[in-house]
């Protein structure tokens, strides 16, 4: 596959990755979480031969049965013999620093099948948020050649907006019983949900749910494309209601793809991720910068001897101004 | 940044019983690990191919069905053929002290008896992990 210009710079795990070897690109996902350097090259070299994957996001609160979701879509999909990468994502404790990432169990039927690639990552509390490795991740399983790729994340936070916004439909799971939880949660996934799922639909309430949410998706704003997100009823633990979900999905897809949605949704998604880039980038080479002198700073305002605007303003004329320039 | 350590905890073998797993879980996320847990009975090939996607560094096993002797070293002659042999595998459960050597000749690199004051666990996985950074 080489061709005929041998990259210069990386590690080699690119090149490894298009030839199909799981332990590289495996390699590269933990390059790109735990941030060590030199990373961006390799994803540099893997971009060409991205944006061919299918992404659908999978959010809503803990419990809900997202996973058990995501198992049997990824069941469905093979069956249609699409290859499957599956993104799964679980808050880091604040306390230690260590995570439980269990997502995994509900899957680990399919993790024989070449023709899935699982991967669990936690929030972290990275510089550029969570959604910025996510996303590269993504990447990179895109890259792999994966047909369909899944993102799991738990409740509706800013990070799980975030990593909806990067996929190309947006699934938001509700079980029954949810309650006025529903009232609390709505503001941010009423705008992300392309599809929405009442799971667990076999217990009591569903009917009530289904209505409250009709009627809070009527009361929303009109989405440009003209897309109504439809109310699927799902029983995950049997596989119920999951052909028609994928089938929910897919219409949305043509809906996407046909109108000038596709071109503004792929100029959104641009500038989102290159902003995110650059923001993530920017404050990491300021903090290099910075180095020791950000505690002597922080200190300054929090004994009030300094306030934080004149600080703020210091730091970036002096590193805007002169240029930030970094090996990186 | 510095990195992360991730473990893969897993229970080879048809025994249900997963509560000392799930301690053991617990107790390595609470030590700063990323812990990914990937349930019970597991074939090694699950086991295997769950460590490679995820990218860990070590694979704790533990089986209380007695049938460590066939289904460790099969998890650790799997992930060699894999081009993960690299991964720090270590087991525990309810195995007889007198398969513990053999069970090291293949590659399980260390056993841990129950009762096992956790510190002990988290204090050899992170001395292990310094020994592997410092050879780079
Ligand atoms: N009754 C019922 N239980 C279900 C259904 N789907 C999933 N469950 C159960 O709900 C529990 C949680 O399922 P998961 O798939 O782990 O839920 P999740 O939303 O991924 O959970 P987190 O990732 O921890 O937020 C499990 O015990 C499932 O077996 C369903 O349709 N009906
Ligand atoms: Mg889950």
């Amino acid at each position: 596959m080489d061709r005929g210009n041998p990259p210069v710079k990386g590690r080699g795990l690119a090149s490894r990755i298009l030839q199909g070897d799981i332990k590289a690109a495996s390699r590269l996902m933990r390059d790109i979480d735990d941030e060590v350097e030199g990373t961006v090259e390799e994803l540099k070299l893997l971009y060409p031969r991205t944006g061919n994957a299918y992404v659908i996001g999978i959010t809503g609160p803990p419990g809900v049965g997202k996973s058990t979701l995501v198992d049997r879509m990824i069941e469905l999909l093979r069956k249609e013999g699409k290859t499957v990468g599956v993104v799964a994502v679980d808050p880091t404790s604040p306390f230690s620093g260590g995570a439980i990432l269990g997502d995994r169990i509900r899957m680990q039927r399919h993790s024989t099948d070449d023709g899935v690639f699982i991967r669990s990552l936690a929030t972290r509390g990275q510089l550029g948020g969570l959604s910025r490795s996510t996303h590269d991740v993504v990447k990179v399983l895109d890259a792999m050649g994966k047909d369909v790729i899944i993102i799991e994340t738990v409740g509706v936070g800013q990070d799980e907006v975030e990593i909806a916004r990067a996929a190309d439909t947006s699934i938001v799971v509700l079980v029954p019983g949810l309650g006025d939880e529903i009232q609390a949660i709505k503001a941010g996934i009423l705008e992300i949900g392309d599809i929405f799922v009442i799971n667990k639909c076999e217990q009591e309430g569903a009917d009530r749910l289904e209505n409250e949410l009709r009627l809070m998706l009527e009361m929303g704003s009109k989405r440009p494309d003209g897309w109504v997100p439809p109310i699927y009823r799902t029983e995950a633990i049997k596989g119920e209601g999951i052909k028609e979900l994928l089938e929910g999905v897919w219409r949305h897809r043509e809906t996407l793809l046909e109108g000038e949605g596709h071109k503004r949704h792929l100029r959104e998604r641009a500038r989102a991720e290159l902003l995110e880039i650059i923001q993530a980038e920017v404050m990491r080479r300021l903090l290099e910068g910075l180095g020791e002198e950000l505690e002597r700073m922080v200190e300054e305002v929090a004994s009030r001897r300094k306030d934080p605007y004149t600080l703020a303003e210091e730091v970036l004329e002096r590193f805007l101004c002169q240029g930030t320039k970094s090996k990186g | 940044m510095e990195r992360k350590i991730r473990v893969l905890i897993a229970k080879p073998g048809l025994d249900g019983h997963d509560r000392g797993a799930k301690v053991i879980a617990r107790a390595l996320r609470d030590a700063g690990f990323e812990v990914i847990y990937t349930g019970i009975r597991q074939t090694p090939e699950q086991i295997a191919n769950a460590a490679l996607q995820e990218g860990v560094d070590v694979v704790g096993l533990s089986c209380l069905s007695g049938a460590h002797n066939q289904l460790f070293p099969r998890v650790v002659e799997l992930l060699r053929e894999k081009g993960a042999g690299d991964v720090l595998v270590i087991g525990g459960g309810i195995i007889p002290y007198d398969d513990i050597p053999r069970l090291k000749e293949a590659g399980i690199e260390e056993v841990f008896q129950p009762g096992t004051p956790i510190e002990e666990i988290v204090n050899y996985i992170r001395k292990r992990m310094e020994e592997r950074r410092k050879e780079g």
